[in-house]
């Protein structure tokens, strides 16, 4: 494809970079991202996506527009209040960029339905705020050889790491779900705002970064941060040989919905 | 013996402890919440009670982080 004018201007500041360049940005208009969930980290990585160019993207969430979402979930608005979040996010998406091509799901990102809506996509950002959804997505990805972007925010604290297909995933260093009631979600434990849009604009990076091709991955490296600190550390780590996915014998051959029996941790 | 916890040099005043001592040591109450690294290597769980922590080892906890929305 070749950039009109008004792309070029568009996207000028990316195509100033020599690692973006037009050869760059050609490839981030053709490029088809999937973001689950559209809450904290999906909606400061749906924004940055869109401006950015991204062709496609794909947004799945079934929740709808809460008053306490909007202390932090910056794509969605006062006026969006009871909207569906794909809907809110769809027509924000489109104001800041027609160039992108919206494919909006009303549903949560489930067994039965991940690998279906996984194959058309180069790229996955984990926005969720659960388990079940975080390890479904780590192992629909490595079984559907998709790079992703894990995601995590807690109170002041955050954890991000790039899976790319080969390469050490999620349950290399966590195993499996932790018990139900051992971990709280940001519902039951609380999240500065702007935490969540600290990690969801590295997980925009980390898209871009792999569809440009350009600079490293967090591959094999779990990077976390301490806002309230505000240090950031990285932990190097490997494939692990027992990893009940991506391991030499792997346990998990098929998709299934994990249980989050207690409390309100759930997918939404 | 001298380790290295999480990035920092620590000095504990034993030769040896398993990761589970470890963890119980630097008051880690739900040692479920945590995986893991021993000397760059993701330790399985099932070793938390065996796997001897000695000088000059290196041990990272990693805590599940799950908010997202
Ligand atoms: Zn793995």
């Amino acid at each position: 494809m070749t950039l009109n004018d008004q792309q070029v201007e568009r996207y000028s500041r990316h195509i100033l970079l020599q690692d973006v360049g037009l050869s760059g940005q050609e490839k981030i208009l053709n490029a088809k991202v999937l973001i689950v969930g559209t809450g904290g980290l999906g909606a400061p990585a749906a924004l940055y996506l869109a401006a950015a160019g991204v062709g496609t993207l794909g947004i799945i969430d079934g929740d709808k527009v809460d008053m306490s979402n909007l202390q932090r979930q910056v794509i969605h608005f006062t006026p969006d209040l009871d909207k569906a979040k794909v809907q809110s996010a769809k027509e924000k998406i489109a104001l800041i960029n027609p160039d992108v091509k919206v494919n909006a799901i009303e549903d949560l990102f489930l067994a039965h339905n991940a690998m279906d809506i996984l194959k058309d996509y180069d790229f996955v950002i984990d926005g969720t705020d659960n388990f079940p959804a975080k390890f479904l997505i780590n192992d629909a990805c490595v079984m559907a050889k998709k790079p992703f972007s894990h995601g995590g925010v807690l109170r002041f604290d955050g954890q991000t790491m790039t899976h790319v297909p080969g390469e050490a995933c999620y349950r290399c260093i966590f195993d499996d779900l932790p018990p139900s009631n051992a971990v709280p979600s940001c519902s039951q434990a609380g999240i500065l705002g702007a935490i969540a849009g600290m990690l969801g604009t590295i997980q925009a990076a980390e898209a871009l970064k792999f569809i440009i091709g350009k600079g490293d991955l967090l591959t094999n490296r779990l990077q976390m941060f301490d806002a309230l600190k505000m240090k950031f550390r990285e932990v190097k780590f490997k494939k692990r040989a027992t990893c009940k996915v991506c391991g030499e014998n792997p346990v998990i051959t098929e998709l299934k919905d994990y249980e989050q029996p207690v409390c309100d941790i759930r997918q939404k | 013996m001298k380790i290295t916890i999480n990035g920092e040099e620590e000095t504990i005043e034993k030769d040896s402890l398993t990761i589970i001592e470890l963890l119980t040591h630097k008051k880690v109450d739900m040692p479920e919440m945590v995986s893991v690294e021993y000397n760059g290597e993701m330790l399985d769980r099932e070793k938390f009670d065996t796997q001897a922590v000695t000088d000059g080892d290196k041990v990272e906890f990693l805590y599940f982080m799950g908010g997202g929305q």
